[in-house]
Order: C-alpha cells, then structure tokens, then sequence
C-alpha cells in the first residue's frame, strides 16, 4: 500500500528543473505527480511515476543522484474540512509528517495527497485503522491516467 | 636489538644496517656526507656556483647541524640542466639511466653507476625485508618496467633478496589475477589504487581473494591514507606495507614501512633526512611537519644535496618496536606544492579532505574555490552529492551541509561555505579532479 517516490538531487540553477523532466519524456515515463522543495542553493525533485525502476535506471544514466523513499498516498475528500480530518486523524496516531504535497488532478470530489512518514509500514496500519483510504500503486496510477 | 616485538624470522644481513647504534649511524652519516659534498662540488658546476655565492667550500661542513648551511637542490634544477647537467660521473662509468615523465615539458633523467644499482637493489633488499619478505617468496613486480625507477628497483631488489620475481610490469589486469592465482604468488608490489582495482576485478571474475597464497603488498609510488590501508587489508586479506621513494633520490627503496606499520623507515645510511619550513627553508626540529629534504649519502653518478621533496611529514625519533634503529618519517599524504594560504593560514587539500572523510565516512569528490571580495578572503568548498549522502530529505540535506561546514572549520579554524553540487559538474583531468581553483587576484 506504499508508492515508491523517486528523489532527484538538483542544483538551484537555471534550467536544472527541465533536465530531469526530459530525461524521463525520453524514457517515455509518464510523471503522475511531481514536488520540488528548494534552498538557495540546492533543491530535491520529488516524483511519483508508473514505472519507478525505469524512471530510476534512465536518471542514473543521465547521471543523476537518485533516492527511492516510500510514501503514503491517501485519499483526501475535496471539501471544506477534508484535510483537516486527515490530519487530524494522523495526529491522534501520533504520526510526524516529514513532508507532504498533492496530486494535482481531482476526481468524483476526492484528491489524493502524498505523506512522507518515517516510517510508513506503521502509518499505513494506523492511519487505515483510523478508517481513511490508502492508495496503491495502481489505483493511483488508474486514477490519474484515467 | 632488546624490546623487540616483531622481526621477520628471516633476517637479511643487508638488514643488519637498519639496527646500527645511533651514534655510530651519525658517524657514517657525517664522513658520507663530506665525501658527497666534496664529490659534488668538484664534478656538478651548479652546486659549486651556489657554493661559491655563499662563500661556503666543502671543508665548512664539520658537523650534520653545518648541512643547513648548503644550498637546496629543487626540481626544476633537473629541468633547467636536462638531460646530464647534474651527473658527477663520466658517462662511461654509468650503467643505467632512468627518466621521469614530467606533467608537463622535459621529463627529468637520472643515472647510476654499478655501484648505484647495486646499493638500489640493496636498499630494495631492506624494503623487503622490513615487509616479512624474504628467500622462498614470489613476488610479483606489477610496477611499470621502463623508463620508470620503480619496475627494475623492485625486481633487482626482490633477486637480491633471494625470492622469486615475476615481472608481469603493469596493465592487463586479467592477466595479473591469472598469475597471482597459478603461479602461488606471496606478495605483490604495485600502487595501491591499482591493488584495488585487482581485488575488484577478481571480485567479478568470481575469485576468492582471501583463500590466496598472497600474504603481502608492496605500495607506493602514490600517496595513500590510512582508511585505505585498512580497506586493502580487509578486503584483500594481506598485510599493506608503505614503502616510499622517488627516482631523484634512487627509485623506490628511500623508506620502508615495517612490522610495526607505523612510519616507513628511512634508510638513512644512505638518504640523509631533514625536515624544513617549506615557506622559509629553515630547519625543524625532530617532531615537527614540515618539508621532507634527502641528501643521497653514497649516490654516485648523480648525488643530490639538499633535494627539496615537496613532501610534507615528520621525523619520528620515538624507538620503533621493530628495534630499527634508523628513524622513520609518517605516512606522506601530502604536499607543499598544494598548500594554499587563506587569511593567514596554510591550508592543505588533505586536510579538506580529512574534514569530508570524517563526516560520513567516505570521500566525495570535491573542489576548494577561493575567491576575494572587497579584499575578504573566501573559501568554498564544493561536494558532489553521492547516492549515500543524499537523502530526499530538506532538512538532513542542510544539516550534512552543516556537518561538512563544521568540519572543516574544526580542522583548519577558518569558516569555509559548503556548497552541495550535482554529481560530475567538478572537472576531472585524467580521472583526477582538480582540487583547487584560486580565483583570488593577487
Ligand atoms: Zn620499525
């Protein structure tokens, strides 16, 4: 019940961004969703793709430094107070959220928001038992490319 | 010889010079020492130039403390009198000549006379020894045969000596692990890097390293660090022995590690020691880092008096429990040319890479940018991020940056900004990075 995240180390410099990208549309790897969490001088690309072992072999290739973390991706209600349930719930189980960012896409009023936990075998059985809705590999993937 | 806590159980009557009482030693020293001077200045015009400039006749010298009063040999003096400026010898009394491939321009060319070789082959015989080495060995030389001193220094040697050599020379990787296997070599002599090359390679030719006869390797002809000693030892199962030289000096066999694995011994009957102030010349006491500086005893075809090294060590004066009596310099990792002065302090890339070593554990490739604004000294140090040090973490990002930092100003005292920098943007040159980029306008 865990995604596979792909980690690529960028420098903060004009056009870095843009590398990793193409190198993927070279690999004819489709990017579900993509987050980027920057510093001054250096940035970490986050990306969730179909394919992760591809995804990773042609960044590596091209010369990448590549991390594979897993993440957690749960199905938030899109509405007023959506969120707030699941963060909720995720506090009463006393989890720390080390970093979190969403699906850009929505579908039949629900969104799916990313969490990166420390550890996620943990969360997911808490968080599951706290009744909310955990997406795998290929439900995310169903849902984003339709 | 009492106190002794290791000695090899075949002992080499060479060897015997490495136990010399002390007082005796510095009395060999001395009369050597004035028989080269004097050789030198009546065969070598340019040593009697910078002789008569200061005055000074070879009779000056009465004690070791009056060779402060001489003048230094350098490198580019090799170069300025390429090829045979330098050599005392009439050329049909030398029997070899070796070259050095300088990195750029002329290489330097230095001679022996038989009585050259055969005291090469003898401080060979020592370096052996000193590594546990001896008749019933089968060592194989992979240091290059040729122009280069360290193929044929080592293989007179390891004959001399009375153990078995195979000249395989260098390259061919496959080959030498053949060799190593079948023909039950005991230990070998090569760079250190290249060792671990071979340890590698056998790793995918599906050889079991340590179920080998090999017992010893013989390293040197670059400089390598403790961390890497310990590796080859765990992963080759061998003991690493540290041998030191250059060819202006003779070619390998200048210093030897021992047993002890803590210094290399000088054989300095042969190769006079001195540790100088690189910036000053001046002497320094026993103990103290500074510039290594040989004076070749008994050379020859081409004495060198004074050669400034550009190695940076100490003496260690401190009994070894070997009981070798000769003293010993410790591991050279680095050297003068590279020193850089900021704000005040030198700096030496080493003791960068000491900083980013002690941090996590490995080595990254790294670069040193000094630059000067508003007449403010800056350093930067730029590490390519490895797969083991990136975490896709923001915070453990900035805090390795942190530590980094930290280290660095731990071991230097000047604050120096980490910059984290994506794999392959630091220019390498055959495989080397360049270590330095000094942008300062002096
Ligand atoms: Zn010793």
């Amino acid at each position: 019940m865990k995604l596979n995240q792909l980690s690529v180390f960028l420098e903060n410099k004009p056009g870095r961004l843009s590398e990793p990208c193409k190198v993927l549309a070279d690999a004819g790897v489709n990017i579900l969703t993509i987050s980027l969490a920057d510093t001054e001088q250096f940035g970490i690309l986050r990306l969730i793709v179909p394919d992760w072992q591809k995804a990773r072999e042609a960044l590596e290739k091209a010369q990448c430094v590549v991390n594979v973390t897993e993440v957690v991706a749960v199905e938030v209600e899109d509405k007023p107070g959506g969120l707030q349930n699941v963060l909720q719930a995720m506090e009463e189980a006393r989890l720390n959220i080390e970093y979190m960012y969403a699906f850009t896409f929505r579908r039949e009023n629900k969104a799916i928001i990313v969490f990166r936990f420390e550890d996620p075998n943990t969360a997911v059985k808490l968080l599951q038992q706290k009744g909310l809705k955990i997406l795998s590999s290929e439900e995310v993937c169903q849902r984003v490319e339709g | 010889m009492s106190g002794v806590k290791c000695t090899s159980n075949l002992f080499h009557p060479d060897s015997a010079l490495d136990y010399l009482p002390v007082e005796q030693l510095r009395q060999l020293q001395l009369a050597r020492y004035q028989a080269i001077v004097k050789r030198t200045y009546d065969k070598v015009e340019l040593f009697r130039k910078r002789m008569e400039q200061r005055s000074l006749r070879p009779e000056d010298i009465k004690s070791l403390d009056d060779v402060a009063k001489l003048p230094f040999t350098v490198k580019t003096d090799l170069r300025d009198t390429y090829p045979f400026g330098l050599f005392a010898s009439d050329m049909s009394d030398i029997v070899r000549l070796h070259a050095s491939s300088g990195t750029t321009g002329k290489p330097i060319v230095v001679a022996y006379t038989q009585q050259d070789v055969d005291v090469w082959a003898s401080v060979m015989v020592r370096t052996f020894a000193a590594c546990g080495l001896g008749k019933g060995d089968i060592i194989q030389n992979s240091y290059g045969y040729g122009l280069f001193t360290g193929g044929l220094g080592a293989h007179y040697g390891a004959e001399a000596l009375g153990a078995t050599v195979i000249p395989t020379s260098g390259g061919n990787t496959e080959r030498q692990i053949m060799v190593l296997k079948d023909f039950n070599v005991t230990a070998i002599c090569c760079t250190p890097s290249y060792f671990l090359h071979i340890i590698e390679r056998a790793g995918e030719m599906g050889i079991d390293f340590k179920a080998l006869p090999l017992k010893a390797g013989i390293f040197g002809a670059e400089p390598w660090t403790e961390s890497m000693r310990v590796r080859i030892e765990k992963e080759g199962g061998i003991k690493a022995y540290d041998i030191y030289g250059l060819s202006e000096i003779i070619g390998p066999g200048v210093a030897s590690a021992c047993c002890a694995q803590e210094g290399l011994h000088i054989f300095e009957d042969h190769f006079y020691p001195e540790i100088i102030d690189p910036q000053t010349g001046d002497p320094l006491p026993d103990g103290t880092e500074g510039e290594l500086v040989f004076t070749t005893l008994s050379k020859w075809a081409m004495p060198m008096i004074r050669y400034r090294t550009r190695d940076i060590t100490r003496l260690m004066t401190e009994q070894c429990p070997c009981g070798r009596t000769v003293r010993r310099i410790a591991r050279i990792g680095r050297r003068s040319d590279d020193m850089f002065i900021i704000r005040g302090v030198n700096v030496f890339p080493s003791q960068i890479e000491e900083a980013l070593l002690a941090v996590e554990g490995t080595l990254p490739h790294y670069q040193i940018v000094l630059t000067r604004t508003k007449g403010l000294d800056n350093m930067e140090v730029q590490v390519e991020v490895t797969a083991d040090l990136f975490s896709d973490k923001i915070g453990a990002m900035e805090g390795l940056k942190q530590k980094l930092g930290k280290s660095v100003e731990h071991i230097i005292g000047i604050r120096a900004k980490v910059s984290l920098v994506e794999p392959h943007t630091i220019a390498r040159s055959e495989g080397k990075a360049k270590r330095l980029i000094d942008k300062r306008e002096m």
